[in-house]
Order: C-alpha cells, then sequence, then structure tokens
C-alpha cells in the first residue's frame, strides 16, 4: 500500500445520547474544504445505537457520505468497541485524512485508533492545511502551554489523524437542500463481545441546562479579580441584557467560585464568541490561547500592565466591580431608549 | 499488586515567558517538575497502596539522564522502585514512539496489574501517550479518571466528561489515565528524601534492556515529525483607557454601539 492508495476525507461524528456533538459539524465544515483541495469527498462516521435520523443531520451539514455503524455495544461510549469500530471502517475505506474532536472521547478514541492502524496523530489542531506542493495535511496546533504553536506532517504512514480543538472551525448551515444527497451506508459489524472489556455502572450528569459558553455570541468573564463568588452577580447580570452568558479564567474555577465547564483557556475550552467581556482577568497566556479569536474584546482590570489588554480591542483600566454595574445601567437605558422610539 | 506509574519530567509551563522582542520561549530558571497530571496518578497508587496489603509501586519514566530527578522525587513520597528509560536511541520520539517504548518497558516488569499515567502532561498536552501504551499492550484503558478504587480483581474509575462521569468497572490488567484535579498529591518526606538520594531503588535501563523492533523508537519510529514551530502571531492591542468608573462604562458601551453589538 503506498499512500496514494489512500483517498478522503474522514470526519468522525460524535454523538452523546443521541445527540450530535457540535464540533462534529465544525469537522464536517472544515473536512470540506479540505476535500475540495485534495479533489475528494467528505464522509462522516457515525457510531451508535438506535441512530434515527442523525444521518440525515450529517448529510444535511455537508457530508457527502456517511458511514453507519449501529450496534447495542455503542449506546453508551466505551473505549474499546468504539475504537474497534472506527478502526474496521478506517481499514476498510482508507481514508488520507481522519478528524477527530479533541473532546473527552474524541482524545481517548482517536488515540488508540492512531496506534491500531499505526499512523500519526496530532492533538488538538487550530489549523489544516493542505500542501500544495505534495497534498500532505499540514496540522497546526499550540505547545508548551499555549506558548508556541507547532507545525506537524505524517509524511509517510495513512491516514493522517487529528484531533481538533472544539469552537475552531466554522461550521456549515444545516441545508434542508441536500437532505436525500449523501450515500448513506451501514456497516454490519458483529463481533464486538471480543473487544469489550468494561462495564459502564452508572452515568450521572453533572451539568443542568446552562447554555454551553462555546455556543454563546456574547460572554461575560470574570478571573481573579471578582474576589469572591457573589460578585459573579454582576456580571450575569450584564450578560443578562447583552443575552449572553458568564464564563471565567482558570483561578476563578481553582478557588470554587465557577462551575469547571465555565472555564475559558488551555485548560478550559476555547471560544469566539462576537464579544467577550473579560472582567479582572489578568490574561495568562493559557487563558488567552482560549480566547484571543474573539471578534470584540473588552477587558476591565486594575493592573494597567495585566497581559489581556494586549489583545483587547477597548482596555478599561480600573475597579470591575465599580464599572460592571455601572455598564449594566447604561445598555438597559440605551435598550429602553431604542424600545420608546 | 504491583502499580506501574508513568511519570514525565517537564518544563513548568507556568513559569515560562515569552521574550516581547522575538515571540521565542525564555526556558532559562524555568524548573523543572513532576508532570501535575502523572503526580496525581503517583498519588492515586500511593493511597491505593497506603489503603491495602502487599501493594507495589513502580514508577517508570522516559528521558535524559537528569529525569531521574523526578523518580528520586516519587520514592520521597512513597513509591518503592524506580525505573529511567534513556538512550539517544529513544530521543525524537512521538507518541506512537514514546508508547510503543514504554510499553515494552512495562512488559520487561514481571507481573503487573495495573498501570497509571498521567491525562496529558503539560508540555505536549495530547493526553495520547496512555491510551496508546494501553493498545500497545492490548489491554483496556479508561482516560480522564477522577477517582480510582480498588475491588477485588477489578478497578472502580470515575470517568470525566464534558457534562457527566461513567462509574467503569474494568479487570486488570487495565490502564488509567488521571486527571490532576483528582487529589493533592501528598509532599515528600525527610526521611524519604535522604532514602531517595542515599540508597533510592532506581535502576537505568537502556536500548538494550527492552525487547522491541528498532523501527518502533526515537525518531525513525515516530509517525509524525514536527515540520517548523513558530511563535503565536501577536494581535494587534486596542485602545486602553484609564477614566472613573461612570466615564469608563460610558466608553464601553460608546464601543460596543460603533461596532454594532448593542
Amino acid at each position: 500500500m503506498s499512500n496514494a492508495d489512500y483517498k478522503g476525507v474522514m470526519v468522525y461524528a460524535e454523538q452523546v445520547d443521541g445527540k450530535i456533538t457540535p464540533v462534529t459539524y465544525e469537522l464536517i465544515g472544515k473536512g470540506k474544504q479540505l476535500a475540495g483541495e485534495l479533489g475528494t469527498e467528505v464522509t462522516a462516521v457515525l457510531l451508535g445505537s438506535d441512530v434515527g435520523a442523525l444521518p440525515e443531520k450529517l448529510e444535511m451539514r455537508g457530508a457527502d457520505r456517511v458511514i453507519v455503524v449501529d450496534n447495542a455495544a455503542l449506546n453508551v461510549y466505551k473505549t474499546e468497541p468504539y475504537v474497534h469500530a472506527l478502526t474496521t471502517v478506517i481499514n476498510k475505506y482508507k481514508p488520507e485524512v481522519v478528524l477527530v474532536g479533541a473532546t473527552a472521547i474524541g482524545r481517548d478514541l482517536a488515540p488508540r485508533v492512531s496506534a491500531r492502524v499505526h499512523t500519526g496523530l496530532t492533538a488538538d489542531c487550530t489549523k489544516l492545511e493542505i500542501n500544495p506542493e505534495d497534498k500532505g495535511l499540514m496540522m497546526t496546533r499550540p505547545a508548551f502551554g499555549g506558548n508556541i504553536m507547532a507545525t506537524i506532517l505524517c509524511p509517510n504512514n495513512r491516514p493522517q489523524m487529528s484531533t481538533v480543538r472544539p469552537g475552531v472551525m466554522q461550521k456549515l448551515k444545516s441545508n434542508p437542500e441536500l437532505k436525500g444527497h449523501a450515500q448513506i451506508i451501514f456497516e454490519d459489524i458483529n463481533d464486538f463481545d471480543k473487544h469489550d472489556n468494561t462495564e459502564v455502572l452508572e452515568i450521572v450528569k453533572t451539568i443542568q441546562e446552562k447554555m454551553d459558553i462555546q455556543d454563546a455570541k456574547v460572554l461575560v468573564s470574570g478571573g481573579r479579580g471578582m474576589q469572591s463568588p457573589e460578585n459573579f452577580k454582576v456580571l450575569q447580570d450584564l450578560a443578562d441584557v447583552l443575552g449572553g452568558t458568564v464564563s471565567s479564567s482558570r483561578a476563578a474555577v481553582d478557588a470554587g467560585w465557577v462551575e469547571k465547564d465555565r472555564q475559558v483557556g488551555q485548560t478550559g475550552k476555547t471560544v469566539r464568541p462576537n464579544l467577550y467581556i473579560a472582567v479582572g482577568i489578568s490574561g495568562a497566556i493559557q487563558h488567552l490561547a482560549g480566547m484571543e479569536e474573539s471578534d470584540f474584546i473588552v477587558a476591565i482590570n486594575k493592573d494597567e500592565t495585566a497581559p489581556i489588554f494586549s489583545v483587547a480591542d477597548v482596555g478599561i483600566v480600573g475597579d470591575g466591580l465599580k464599572i460592571v454595574p455601572l455598564i449594566t445601567e447604561a445598555i438597559k437605558a440605551e435598550q429602553a431608549a431604542k424600545n420608546e422610539q | 499488586m504491583k502499580i506501574v506509574v508513568c511519570i514525565k519530567q517537564v518544563p513548568d509551563t507556568n513559569e515560562v515567558r515569552l521574550d516581547p522582542k522575538t515571540g521565542t520561549l525564555i526556558r532559562e530558571g524555568v524548573p523543572s517538575i513532576i508532570n501535575p497530571d502523572d503526580k496525581a496518578g503517583l498519588e492515586a497508587a500511593l493511597e491505593i497502596k497506603d489503603r491495602n496489603e502487599d501493594v507495589e509501586v513502580v514508577v517508570l519514566t522516559m528521558g535524559p539522564q537528569q529525569a531521574d530527578e523526578v523518580l528520586r522525587e516519587a520514592l520521597a513520597m512513597g513509591a518503592d522502585e524506580g525505573i529511567l528509560l534513556t538512550d539517544r536511541k529513544f530521543g525524537g520520539a512521538d507518541t506512537w514512539a514514546t508508547s510503543s517504548t514504554l510499553a515494552a518497558a512495562i512488559e520487561a516488569i514481571p507481573d503487573v496489574d495495573l498501570i497509571i499515567t498521567g491525562r496529558q502532561a503539560i508540555d505536549g498536552d495530547t493526553a495520547q501517550v496512555g491510551p496508546q501504551i494501553a493498545e500497545h499492550l492490548g489491554i483496556p484503558n479508561v482516560s480522564y479518571a477522577e477517582d480510582v478504587k480498588l475491588d477485588g480483581d477489578y478497578v472502580i474509575v470515575k470517568r470525566q466528561f464534558e457534562d457527566r462521569y461513567h462509574i467503569v468497572k474494568v479487570k486488570m490488567p487495565c490502564l488509567i489515565t488521571c486527571l490532576g484535579e483528582m487529589n493533592e498529591p501528598r509532599y515528600m518526606t525527610p526521611g524519604g528524601v535522604i532514602n531517595a538520594y542515599r540508597n533510592g531503588n532506581i535502576k537505568t535501563w537502556t536500548r538494550d534492556d527492552v525487547t522491541i523492533d528498532d523501527s518502533n523508537i526515537g525518531l525513525k519510529g515516530s509517525p509524525t515529525q514536527v515540520f517548523k514551530s513558530f511563535p503565536k502571531a501577536l494581535k494587534q492591542p486596542g485602545t486602553v483607557f484609564e477614566l472613573d468608573p461612570q466615564e469608563s462604562a460610558e466608553k464601553v458601551v460608546e464601543k460596543l454601539q460603533e461596532k454594532f453589538i448593542i
């Protein structure tokens, strides 16, 4: 087998509880672009049990082909059966590129798959490009806690595999006209009993119905400078008038003021809202790595030397606890004036 | 029973600074530490040892000679034995070659029941080596552990996801990757430090001590290659204002209106 025998871009379509994880659509969006440059197509691989109408959702987001493995053994995510299924599909269809979301599932699944098919895997990529000369995949990722970027190649092994940070690539809008256009293939895999040495005794959901910070258009984010969990109320008030949600830096999570799922940054989530307001966040490089792609950044901090100001479009040196309620009031007044017009 | 804990010596990336002029890393004076997730894994192993009879904890690291510092620290915390895998032939390894080399070393340790690694290292952040070791060994793995308990021949793991956790039961031998948040690692004891440095039980293994094909180690055994590394492009900073609180609030609202955000 030579590299030329591997064709197509394959995307792992992550689903949990019958819902497609949003990063999947970002991977299809990016995959379409890469496939265009390679003159090939995007295949989504969906693993699960009773997947229902999920394949149609994938085609409406742009997948040219959907491969489904529907088996009771794939009801809940377990490493071994999922690795077996994905590896079987990769070995049969021989894609040149495989993209997996860098989620708590993808970062467990992809490493074992890459070890089994004996190929390279580049973690948590934030940029993917096709080298115009040799058509190889150039995978760029942050390293050293976000301090430097590295571009990684996988020249001699196929497929070229990468996990991709959620929230970085652009997804395509769901297009109902694409329904029925993709080829949907059901793959029969029946030997899961040989690939199943764990038992899930209990599943406990830990997060209630809060908006995922990666889906928010507006984030009001607090850090150590908020001084106490109670003070996050003023951020919530501002988020409410802006139709946004509250996020935080690692310091506020470590202090126990906010839930881990609110954390922005290298060890938290990457966000790119239309507006990011950072209050009392100094802007450690790990935090900046998670939010600097936001469209518009406002930073409020007492310390004029805080690194957050280096990425802010508007910086305010001052006490966020005093200023934020005034901003909330001013916006409320503007909105009231508009309503009267 | 025997637990192998894989640990890595890493630069404390929280202490890494960028040269503001060149945008390159300033590595001088950056302390080397046990990777935090690995240290949590070591603590988890030591807690199993505290609670159960006849548990032996072996710490394994791959790196240059100076990586024996992290093994001594682990011994001073309470580990029984350290193994340093060091050879130029192991150098330049990506996660594939690193995991196959570590797996070969683990196969050379008799009667291993449980392997514990950190979820990821702070210098690479890949989270790949743990699951890949398990794959090379052909044993089950559970990643992202927030709690690990023994139950006879089984391990009960609290496996973290973004919005939930699973309680997973897995038969040994198996491999668990641990989250740094799972515990507060203990301090070295003074007696432990003296022991670790005076007569610490540390072995050094080289290429010839592990059974593995040359094509699976080091740079040659690495499917991925670093094409280039470069400093992050810095964004042009905007304007910083220093006004009284009321004027500050007005300025922010004015800017948001200019951008049609409100």
